[in-house]
């Protein structure tokens, strides 16, 4: 069997931020109504997190929910484990009318992380960043530039950011002009 | 700028998060129509100095569709509301009654 490689093979930046493009990561997008009891206890039993409410994610390590809207939610889980995962998942909503997906591949993910994160990020995302306004937790879907992308901000102050594994070298290289040494701008 | 409330997923988005889509609230005339209803259908659209009402996407965010109530001429926002409803809620109406006593849309006043 072929050995999975992520986008960038865990390409590295150090400037005003550190930049990261971390390993594989799980992903299953699941669809449905999240208010349902099913569909809840299915996503928590997937990953040990309850449900996020709106433009929040609950994530520890590489398990957890992050809401992406009114009927979406993304499952993050350990790549190993994402067809079990699945697998367990689809067998937990039953009938209820949801759909989840292994979108793994067509993903990629960075870690943007050092004192100037919120200044890195807030170069490239139409979003308030500042400390008041975006906090550990926050979960936002935007733009990076020119494509889409989705963030959330740890516990450290540290952003991860997943955008799709076609744009990813893209977004590495806007992640490392937008951290370049000297570039702080100093209001965040 | 046009920043816009999304009813959906509440943010505030700015104009590039957005995708507009045209006219809101009208009326589809498809089989069974005359072609006049058809043509009025397919190309009349209101094109107001002052309360208008569109549609928008917020396809760099959540991706949903949305109405917003807004004045051409000053950009100012009345408000906006959820996609699945063919007319402006009551909340609506009365908050640009209130900025702009006498408006008239369409149908709508
Ligand atoms: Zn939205």
């Amino acid at each position: 069997m072929s050995e999975p490689i992520s986008a960038l093979n865990g390409a590295r930046y150090d400037g005003i931020a550190t930049i990261e493009e971390l390993g594989l990561q799980g992903m299953i997008t699941l669809r449905g109504d999240l208010d349902e009891k099913g569909l809840a206890k299915a996503a928590a039993a997937a990953t040990d997190q309850q449900m996020p409410g709106p433009r929040k994610a609950h994530v520890t390590d590489d398990s957890g929910l992050c809401w992406m809207s009114p009927d979406e939610v993304l499952v993050l889980v350990p790549y190993a484990e994402v067809e079990d995962k699945l697998a367990g998942m689809v067998k937990a909503l039953g009938n209820s009318h949801a759909l989840a997906v292994n979108v793994s591949d067509a993903r990629a993910v960075f870690r943007v992380s050092g004192t100037h994160a919120r200044e890195v990020v807030a170069k490239l995302a139409p979003v308030d960043l500042s400390d008041g306004a975006f906090k550990p937790g926050d979960f936002r879907r935007t733009r990076l530039a020119q494509v889409a992308a989705a963030f959330w901000m740890e516990e450290d102050g540290a952003f991860r950011i997943v955008c799709f594994r076609s744009v990813a070298d893209y977004v590495f290289k806007l992640l490392k002009v937008a951290a370049q040494p000297g570039s702080e701008v100093g209001v965040l | 700028m046009l920043i816009l409330h999304c009813p959906c997923c509440g943010v505030d988005a700015e104009e590039t998060e957005l995708h507009a889509g045209g006219e809101a609230h009208i009326k589809r005339f498809g089989p069974g129509s005359d072609d006049d209803q058809f043509h009025d259908y397919l190309f009349m659209r209101e094109n107001p100095k002052g309360v208008h009402f569109e549609r928008w996407q917020h396809a760099n965010g959540c991706g949903k569709w949305f109405h917003a109530a807004r004045c051409t001429a000053t950009l100012e926002v009345f408000g906006t509301y959820r996609a699945q409803t063919t007319e402006p809620p009551k909340d609506i109406r009365d908050a640009i009654t209130a900025k702009r006593p006498g408006w008239v849309w369409r149908e709508f006043s």
